[in-house]
């Protein structure tokens, strides 16, 4: 059994980095993700890692490149605004080919928007993080301990597929305390490190080098080589969770926080006789198309796609699975105006009754 | 006499730079030093981008590639978790003094200990020319025709002069490369910074005045004078701070 704990998401967050491997960390203020880094400024250099805070969100995520092409397990966390001025960071992280892991707990925007929660970063994180065409795994925890398990195992998905993996929050999970079970220490040796990295050259005969600059015809194949991996997510990696969709009439798909609050509300429906379910995607990259797809349309009457942003940015990963083959509603709050049980439900029973959510 | 030899982190390759470029001259220096110093297997070349870039096909030793202006903060990751490799960054005065200019000044005043090689030739060599930050006053680039105007583009900045302002750096010098004399210096200060680097000892800073034949549009013989005439009065050489001497 592992080891109990009340605490914050975000510092939930820190400590299953660090019992998953990390041992560098850099990065900027921002709220409402601080409890990140100050959580590895101190428990960092107890287990012999490294903590930087950067001048900028640029140099951070640069550092996190540097210490990455090291082998060494890195992580870089931000908000919205702080995750854009990453994009080119990440951008050559992937172009590097070098594993990272970047935490990103959402609030209001765009621009400076607003501090408080929101779901608003989806389309950046699942369409582009940055120029250029790539991909990162997105995953979408909703609670303190499915980040837990997220964080935990990150960088074996980094590793294995030498790509950065995003792992995108709301400041609401961020900051609610809740209980989470810790799993024990990865011990990792030195002499498990990649065999690309550049720690040493010693015992190496030959040359160490990691770019993020190709020229043609090398640069094409390095792409479709990319396209192979995403295609192999869908296959392998998709994480989701659906829950009471086998007769249900209406499916809510929600993520993160709003599938918490979505999912009350399901239940609510059910107790009152009404044939609800939910899909919660917990990988958003790769969407977990084939449980909307294979939906019963035959049975399904409408899809309720519910988000903490305005307007809903999942709507159309949403609509290519469902073909037109039944209604797609959509509701949610924006701004940092939180989501909350009465007015979800209110959203569902207005499409019950034929409305419009 | 000592044997003359082939820098041995030199790629086998001819170096591709255009004739006449000190690129190819200050990229030896450095892997003559490593050479001397015995750090070829242990030497880490952070290269930036520019012509700079032109490294990952001339550098026969290890390197990672960075994004542009960004080599002071991946040399900081670099270092953080690994401390024992000689890490240099070589990079240009677009990429350090304009697009990074946070984060050279932000990696000397946390007194990383790496060092930075700085190839300040006073313009965009890449992208064909254009005015750098340390483009100097009156001159002629792609983007200041009628020459650089400081009314709307300020001054040319001193990197050595700025950074020496800094508590944590160690060694902060300026050389010229457009004389014997200036090319025997700026190896001996890159050998002196790297053994800083060596010793745990913190931040160390090389400028290097280099030249740009082919946007100065001068043979390579006309830009060593063009370099003694407006360069060198503008950007004196010299050792802008040196703690082991200062200590004494």
């Amino acid at each position: 059994m592992g080891e109990k704990r009340f605490m914050k998401g975000n510092e939930a967050i820190a400590e299953a980095a660090v019992r998953g491997g990390c041992r560098f960390f850099a990065g900027y203020p921002i709220t409402p993700q601080n409890e990140i880094p100050e959580y590895l400024s101190w428990r960092l250099p107890e287990v012999g890692g490294a903590y930087v805070q950067g001048e900028s969100e640029v140099a951070s995520v640069n550092m996190v490149y540097g210490a990455s092409a090291m082998g060494v397990r890195a992580m870089t966390s931000s908000s919205g605004p702080g995750i854009s001025l990453k994009a080119e960071g990440i951008s050559y992280l992937a172009a590097a080919a070098l594993p990272a892991v970047i935490v990103n707990i959402s609030r209001g925007g765009p621009g400076l928007g607003s501090i408080q929660p929101a779901q608003s970063d989806y389309l950046q994180a699942t369409k582009a993080l940055g120029h250029g065409g790539f991909h990162c795994m997105v995953f979408a925890p909703a609670s303190a301990q499915e980040a837990v398990d997220v964080l935990y195992d990150a960088w074996d998905y980094a590793e294995r597929d030498r790509n950065p993996v995003l792992v995108l929050m709301d400041g609401c999970l961020g900051n609610i305390m809740e209980e989470v079970e810790l799993p024990p220490m990865k011990e990792l040796h030195d002499e498990d490190l990649p065999e690309w990295s550049l720690t040493r050259r010693n015992g190496r005969d030959w040359q160490g080098n990691i770019t993020p600059i190709y020229t043609e015809p090398i640069l094409e194949g390095l792409n479709a080589m990319a396209g192979e991996m995403y295609k192999g997510w869908e296959e392998d990696d998709v994480k989701v969770e659906t829950f009471m969709t086998e007769d249900a009439e209406y499916v809510v798909v929600a993520y993160g926080i709003a599938a918490r609050v979505a999912k009350e509300a399901v239940l609510t429906l059910r107790a009152e006789g009404v044939k609800i379910g939910l899909i919660r995607p917990i990988t958003l990259f790769p969407y977990p198309k084939a449980a909307i797809r294979d939906l019963d349309y035959t049975q399904v009457k409408g899809i309720i796609d519910i988000e903490m942003t305005v307007p809903a940015q999942m709507r159309e990963d949403i609509e290519l699975q469902v073909m037109g083959r039944c209604p797609v509603y959509e509701y949610g709050r924006s701004g940092g105006c939180l989501l909350d049980d009465d007015g979800v439900l209110e959203a569902i029973r207005e499409v019950l009754e034929g409305g419009e959510a | 006499m000592a044997e003359y030899k082939r820098a041995s982190l030199l790629a086998d390759s001819p170096s591709g730079y255009c004739p006449g470029c000190m690129h190819s001259l200050a990229t030896k220096l450095i892997a003559e030093v490593i050479d001397e110093l015995g750090q070829q297997d242990n030497s880490l070349n952070v290269i930036s981008v520019g012509c700079s870039a032109l490294n990952i096909l001339y550098w026969g030793g290890d390197f990672l590639s960075v994004a542009h202006g960004r080599a002071p903060a991946a040399a900081t990751g670099i270092k953080r978790v690994n401390p024992e490799r000689l890490v240099f960054a070589y990079q240009g005065d677009g990429d350090l003094a304009a697009i990074g200019l946070a984060e050279i000044m932000s990696a000397a005043n946390r007194g990383e200990n790496f060092t930075v090689i700085f190839a300040n030739n006073q313009t965009y060599g890449m992208t064909g020319g254009q005015m750098a930050p340390t483009t100097l006053i009156g001159q002629k680039t792609t983007t200041t025709v009628y020459g650089r105007d400081p009314a709307t583009t300020g001054y040319p900045l001193k990197m050595c002069e700025l950074i020496s302002t800094l508590e944590a750096p160690r060694f902060v010098a300026r050389y010229a490369l457009n004389s014997p004399k200036g090319v025997n210096d700026a190896r001996k200060g890159i050998k002196k910074a790297f053994q800083i680097q060596l010793a745990g000892k913190g931040f160390t800073f090389v400028e290097l005045l280099t030249n740009c034949p082919t946007n100065w549009k001068l043979s390579p013989l006309d830009t060593l004078d063009y370099m003694n005439t407006n360069t060198i009065p503008y950007f004196k050489p010299g050792v802008y701070k040196d703690t082991e001497v200062d200590a004494k």
